[in-house]
């Protein structure tokens, strides 16, 4: 031992590649404070225009929502307090749309993984046309969500539509809750299951060939080695693809706006603010509603981040929230 | 082509990690010289001095007699070949070569020319229209060299230029780095981790361990006569064997065996002021069956009896492994040594001994065998700092 | 699934062949529906015959007689090109600086574009409705792109860094090496390293703008600034009493035949560019 401590004063010991300042003083060169310089440079304008629209606009909400403030009648404008929250958390339409936004979210997102596994395994293993399947798979994410709605919406379309015509005359579906929503969720699974495929086959081709040679070997057989070799190692690119797509879900718009305008208490929680703010032309109310939806999604990012910590690639990003 | 002197260089990170310190090189013009020692030793923050990719914090770095602290790397006139090649993805081998002589505006023809003359050199010629990412290993490393030599530099830095190629391709680009280097005769340094490399390459090879320069000198000469126990472990393969030993009356004992001291050691032991407790080294080679050796020869060394370990049969000659009985040698050198190569995680007891002995031995694996040693060639170290007691250098 | 490379024999391959069928008629049924309404008569529309009896241009005509829709049009491609340059701009240099530079405040940006990712668009509208009216900007094109290059930030920057990171920077030390300048090294071997990424980028950031539905209908009042999208929504047809069916099918083909032709003739690049962020987080 004592041997050891003579060692490292000697001429030649290693002392010389001790950090001599230790961690407690960090003197910076020119070219550190350079490269400071440079990268905070870089990111100003990025970070600035993602603060300057979204940051200040929240805590504007947050004020708004505090406010009496209905465009109808500007004179009326007052500090009101949690009043507008009162008025939105008592009542029933919000509820609806918000159990409307939650049965929507967690089906849809349900379906999304199971068929999007599916595609991407697919896509990944196919052993003909990987590339028209690739190519075509893509179409979905591309199109724009309102056309593809369109679609969905004349098809169903009594008289117009193929699909009307397939499941029984005269039923107007779209006008009924329970088929209406099963639609929405159609609709929305089409859309996204190609790029939850996309996210998933980036994480399945991470899973080692040989691994899964090794299962082979061990006596696993394919299902076996789906389920205890290829979903452990994909776990994490699993867990990123749910967490998008659920906040992503929850945000469901364009195709109730087409589909069903909301009709039917078939609302979504974004449907209700947009209503509330374009149609009502209510800003407090709308305010109100824009932090509601914020704080949940908020607590859901939340959850996702505790429950799956760490193995969520990315997690330290979000862990930092 | 010029002389390269490194003169008190010293690299310090800006979090004041010292990475170089005071490295004095002086470099012949047209020589071939190796800068060799285990990773994080500071010889690529080294050569990127010389290059000029980093800054050098003190001291002064002169080139043709020049000091070129300040000069941008365009300006050095020196070529370097990274590890990992470094090729332009999006360039053709032709384009690769070329760009350099673009960059320094060089008229067509001339650039036609040196790259085909380059590509002949190097056999590419029928590779000079392809990727990159079209080419083997070997050839990447090829292009490499090749628009390193299109310039006709003043000098070329080599960074550990054969160690992403398989060991056959290695054994094979390493004649043919040590050939082109004659035939340009321009001045080269060469980075590398490899200390066969270093030993078969070099006109001389620079040792550095934790940014200090330990040894400079011909491969043989710091082969034979290492300033310290980390070059005498460093040079050579297999290493040194190292035991510890103590000097009393004359005598080393060991847990070899108990050996007279030459005269010649003797002599170099009470100028070096040498301590009791030593470590005492061995190389494989000055070992030797004792049943083929005649007395006379028997006299001028000791013999020890073990039993076989492990039997390695050369053809041209035999490795014997033996462990003894007793504890290692320990010094933060052999300690960094051991980490270099990976050794530390093998759980070892006893001191393990490596053997070279002739193929004519009789010796069988399992079986007890009796050893000679040679007396004169038994280096001893001092554990305290490493230095060579036995160090017989100028 | 997870088959290990065995025999390639036909058996396996037809049943490929038909999972790969599935996948293509999943994909291209209801893009193949709304092109089957948009090229059907007035008086085959409502016949729900997936193929055509009669077909027709008479709808890609009309629409482009009116000037809602060439006006929509006009402004979702000058909307969505305008966001995609200045968020790709943008996105670039904080990309850059994130893949290659050490600074503090980096893990701040990411984790502040990884909020804005996740950040719920409609909780955006009813501030950005009463801002943008007080200072001007509602019903406007900067109105729209303001909002667009925000949320197309965060999927530039995570792209680009991650193709960034991809780059063999020892590259750019190797130029140097070779007597380039700085700016040599950037313009002669970074930039057609780096051109790659950047146009992979510009098409995802150029797919998210030209989808965008929430902030269009929100933030325009009239044909001045509104997009295809918004404006599908409020079509009534060539003639006030006319079935708009027929108009919203062929103008929602219209936008769709840029995205088809970025998918064909780009997919690799896209799937690569949607992935790599993916992975590397």
């Amino acid at each position: 031992m004592s041997m050891q401590s003579d060692m490292s004063q000697s001429v030649i010991g290693a002392d010389a590649v001790k950090r001599s300042g230790g961690r407690g003083k960090v003197v910076l060169s020119e070219g550190k404070k350079a490269e400071r310089k440079l990268g905070l440079m870089l990111i100003a304008p990025a970070a600035i225009v993602m603060v300057a629209v979204t940051g200040w606009p929240i805590i504007y909400s947050v004020w708004l929502s505090l406010q009496r403030f209905d465009l109808r009648f500007p004179e009326k404008q007052a500090f009101v307090g949690l009043e507008n929250y009162g008025t939105v958390l008592s009542n029933g339409y919000w509820w609806t749309a918000f159990g409307v936004t939650s049965l929507i979210t967690v089906v849809s997102v349900v379906f999304e993984l199971v068929l999007g596994m599916g595609l991407a395994l697919i896509m990944h293993r196919t052993l003909v046309g990987r590339g028209l399947v690739r190519t075509v798979a893509l179409i979905p994410y591309g199109i724009v969500t309102v056309v593809a709605a369109f679609s969905w919406r004349y098809a169903w379309t009594d008289g117009t539509g193929y699909l009307a015509s397939l499941f029984g005359q005269d039923q107007a579906l779209l006008t009924q809750r329970v088929p209406a929503l099963a639609i929405i969720i159609l609709a929305e699974v089409w859309k996204t299951v190609p790029f939850m495929a996309l996210l998933l086959m980036a994480g399945l081709a991470l899973v080692p060939e040989d691994l899964l040679k090794a299962a082979a070997m061990d006596g696993a057989n394919g299902w076996q080695r789906f389920t205890k070799v290829m979903i452990p190692v994909m776990k994490p690119a699993i867990l990123v693809a749910l967490l998008f797509r659920t906040l992503d879900a929850f945000r469901i718009f364009d195709n109730i706006f087409i589909l069903t305008s909301g009709a039917q208490n078939t609302s979504s929680v974004s449907m209700q603010t947009y209503n509330n703010l374009i149609k009502g032309l209510n800003l407090g109310i709308g305010a109100t509603m824009a932090v509601l939806i914020f704080i949940t999604v908020a607590i859901i990012a939340f959850v996702f981040v505790k429950l799956f910590g760490t193995a969520a690639p990315g997690s330290d990003q979000e862990g930092r929230r | 082509m010029a002389e390269i002197v490194l003169d008190k260089v010293t690299k310090r990170y800006p979090d004041g990690a010292l990475a170089v310190s005071d490295v004095d090189i002086e470099i012949a013009d047209g020589e071939f010289i190796i800068l060799v020692g285990p990773s994080g030793c500071g010889k690529s923050t080294t050569l990127n001095m010389i290059a000029g990719l980093e800054d050098i914090t003190s001291g002064e770095l002169r080139i043709g007699g020049n000091r070129v602290n300040e000069r941008a790397p365009k300006d050095r006139d020196i070529a370097m070949v990274f590890q990992s090649y470094a090729l332009y993805p999006h360039m053709t081998v032709r384009e690769n070569m070329a760009f350099p002589l673009r960059l320094a505006k060089v008229d067509n023809a001339t650039v036609e020319r040196k790259v085909n003359d380059a590509a002949e050199i190097l056999d590419l010629t029928q590779h000079l229209d392809r990727r990159p990412a079209n080419l083997s290993g070997g050839q990447r490393q090829r292009v490499a060299m090749g628009r390193a030599i299109v310039r006709s530099p003043k000098a070329f830095l080599m960074d550990e230029p054969l160690s992403n190629l398989d060991a056959k391709l290695r054994v094979q680009m390493r004649t043919s780095v040590s050939r082109l280097q004659k035939q340009l005769g321009t001045t080269m340094v060469y980075v590398t981790h490899d200390q066969v490399e270093a030993m078969t390459l070099g006109d001389r090879v620079v040792v550095m361990r934790g940014g200090v320069v330990q040894q400079i000198g011909a491969p043989q000469y710091l082969y034979d006569h290492p300033s310290n126990l980390f070059v005498a472990g460093f040079i050579g393969s297999p290493s040194m064997n190292f035991l510890p030993a103590t000097l009393e009356d004359g005598t080393l004992r060991s847990s070899l065996a108990e050996l007279p001291l030459t005269d010649r050691i003797r002599k170099l032991l009470e100028s070096a002021d040498a301590p009791r407790e030593v470590i005492m080294g061995v190389r494989p080679e000055h070992f030797e069956d004792a049943a083929l050796l005649d007395d006379a020869s028997r006299a001028r060394g000791a013999t020890f009896t073990g039993q076989v370990d492990v039997l390695e049969s050369m053809g041209s000659d035999k490795y014997a492994y033996f462990t003894l009985s007793g504890e290692q040698a320990t010094s933060a050198e052999l300690a960094e040594l051991a980490a270099d190569v990976g050794s530390a995680d093998v759980p070892t007891s006893g001191i393990q001994l490596v053997t070279r002995i002739s193929a004519a031995s009789p010796a069988r694996l399992g079986q007890s065998a009796e050893i000679w040693f040679d007396a004169d060639k038994v280096q001893l170290f001092d554990p305290s700092s490493g230095r060579n007691l036995t160090f017989a250098g100028e | 699934m997870a088959g290990l490379g065995g025999t390639e024999t036909l058996g396996r391959k037809s049943r490929w062949a038909i999972l790969d069928l599935v996948v293509v008629v999943y994909a291209l049924v209801p893009v193949l529906w709304i092109m089957s309404l948009s090229f059907k008569t007035t008086k085959t529309l409502t016949d729900g015959n997936f193929i055509p009896r009669e077909w027709t241009l008479d709808n890609y005509k009309a629409i482009f007689q009116t000037s809602e829709f060439v006006r929509a049009l006009g402004n979702s491609i000058g909307i969505a090109i305008i966001s995609t340059v200045i968020a790709v701009v943008l996105g670039t240099m904080a990309a850059y600086a994130v893949a290659r530079l050490d600074f503090p405040g980096k893990k701040a940006l990411v984790g502040v574009s990884l909020l804005v990712a996740m950040f719920p668009q409609v909780s955006l509208v009813s501030p950005l409705f009463e801002i943008e009216r007080s200072v001007g900007l509602f019903n406007t094109w900067p109105g729209l792109i303001l909002p667009y290059i925000t949320f197309a930030l965060p999927l530039s920057i995570y792209t680009l860094s991650a193709f960034f990171r991809e780059i063999p920077w020892e590259l750019e030390k190797a130029a140097k090496m070779d007597g380039a300048t700085p700016a040599q090294a950037f313009r002669k071997v970074i930039a057609p390293l780096a051109a790659p990424g950047v146009f992979t980028t510009a098409i995802l950031v150029f797919i998210l703008c030209w989808n965008d539905f929430l902030f269009a209908i929100s933030l325009t009042s009239t044909s001045a600034s509104r997009t295809v999208p918004a404006a599908l929504s409020f079509f009534t047809g060539a003639s006030q009493f006319e079935d708009p069916t027929g108009s919203i099918s062929a103008a929602a083909v219209v936008i769709t035949v840029p995205i088809i032709v970025f998918v064909l003739l780009f997919q690799r690049r896209i799937v690569a560019g949607l992935t790599s962020g993916a992975v590397k987080g």
